[in-house]
């Protein structure tokens, strides 16, 4: 068997190995596909389905199907945004995403998403929900207003941390991230330096006593389309 | 035929998408050349002359005398434009949108200590005279009111969005911002 396999995405020829996921042998390649639940180091989720792509015409989640010799990917199709952007708008509406007084914004994947598939506003009715906030934790807090339910924390503390901290309760849109005691996050064994805490994507999972350290004009996105890093390395392969 | 006409209004805002309108510093004279001011508070022309062709409004609806200026605008306007992140998505006073409006008039007006109060009303009474609009249950986004034709997110936008957006529409030409005119704070 060889070690590599050729796969085609947006009509370029790309060199992957066996055991990738088409995510990451895109990531290699220098493609970037956006994503929201899948992050380095976590075993993938595909949940979020913003990195949808067309396998052989089938829509399949980019961060857990594995690469087959011959396959054909379409990514950047208008076809293909437009799922993402449905998928994009109905996150911002479950939510209460009040990006104006957000610490997280500007270093924000989901408004980063949101930028560079190029929405100005989400075109279906807010839902304006009532989901609670958890600041018993004298160093992190939890806004569920924020939550976009990628799970990443739930993955980082299980995986990474060891400790199972988080986890999902109730159903559909009642659907919430929860720690596994009873009680509030001041119960459990969670700490600040934890990886649970940086997985999280949005401003739903924060450090206390940070705010708005970094000035707008020098944050993440604020001048580079996220997946910029991952472009950068396009033709490297 | 004369130049185009441009009204702006404020409904449940701050006016701070308004400072960013005249925060186009000096390119504020070429706007005049391109456009003439209608009812807006910035000329401070209360009613319509006759139909206009952008309106840029700014905050949602959070009483009915927003949905009435609203609904007037769309109705005088060719082209209507939510500016910034209260008219797109309700903004900071949709916080309310989850708590029942008693309880946020109780918060604002009862005379118990424990939940207020924010101002002096030494009868406890929710302010009821006739010539206050009446408050709706919710912020509404504009969208969800009226047709909306463009989107500029931000809280306010950057004053460049709205230039390049207005030049765009008065020149005819597509209006496509760059990547960092695009900012939802």
């Amino acid at each position: 068997m060889s070690d590599t396999i050729t796969l085609t995405i947006d009509g370029v020829e790309i060199q992957g190995k066996p055991g990738q996921t088409i995510m990451e042998a895109a990531d290699a390649a220098g493609i970037y596909i956006p994503r929201l639940c899948a992050m380095d180091g976590l075993v993938p989720h595909g949940s979020c389905r913003v990195c949808t792509v067309m396998v052989n015409g089938r829509p399949q989640s980019a961060c857990t199907q594995p690469i087959a010799p011959g396959i054909v990917v379409d990514n950047e199709t208008d076809e293909i945004n437009a799922i993402r952007r449905d998928i994009v708008d109905m996150l911002f509406v479950e939510g209460n995403h009040f990006c104006m007084f957000c610490e997280k914004s500007g270093n924000c994947e989901l408004q980063a998403v949101a930028y560079r598939l190029g929405i100005a506003a989400p075109r279906f009715p807010f839902q304006f929900p009532d989901c609670g906030i958890d600041a018993s934790h004298p160093d992190i807090f939890i806004d569920r207003d924020r939550c976009i339910l990628c799970g990443r924390c739930v993955r980082a503390s299980q995986d990474l941390d060891g400790k199972d901290v988080f986890g999902f309760v109730g159903r559909g849109s009642e659907k919430r991230i929860a720690v596994n005691s009873d009680a509030k996050l001041k119960d459990t064994n969670i700490d600040v330096t934890d990886k649970a805490v940086e997985a999280c994507p949005v401003g739903a999972l924060l450090k206390k006593r940070v705010g708005f350290a970094v000035p707008i004009g020098q944050r993440k996105y604020d001048h580079k389309p996220i997946g910029s890093d991952i472009e950068q390395n396009k033709g490297s392969l | 035929m004369g130049k185009p006409k441009l009204a702006t209004t404020s409904l449940c805002g701050c006016f701070g998408c308004h400072m960013s309108v005249l925060d186009i510093d000096d390119r504020i004279l070429k706007l005049i050349e391109l456009v003439d001011f209608d009812k807006s508070p910035i000329d401070d022309i209360k009613e319509f002359t006759g139909p206009v062709d952008i309106g840029l409004i700014e905050g949602g609806c959070c009483n009915e005398e927003n949905v009435h200026v609203l609904k007037d605008f769309r109705k005088n306007c060719k082209i209507l434009i939510s500016v910034g992140d209260c008219a797109i998505d309700g903004g900071i006073p949709a916080l309310r949108n989850n708590i029942p409006l008693k309880e946020c008039f109780d918060e604002a007006y009862s005379t118990d200590n424990r939940l207020g109060p924010a101002v002096l009303n030494p009868s406890g009474k929710v302010p009821n005279d006739p010539e206050l609009p009446l408050l709706l249950d919710r912020v509404y986004p504009c969208s969800e009111i009226v047709k909306i034709d463009y989107h500029l997110p931000g809280c306010p936008p950057p004053a460049d969005t709205i230039w390049e957006a207005m030049v765009a529409l008065l020149t005819d030409k597509p209006v496509a911002l760059p990547y960092e005119l695009i900012k939802y704070d």
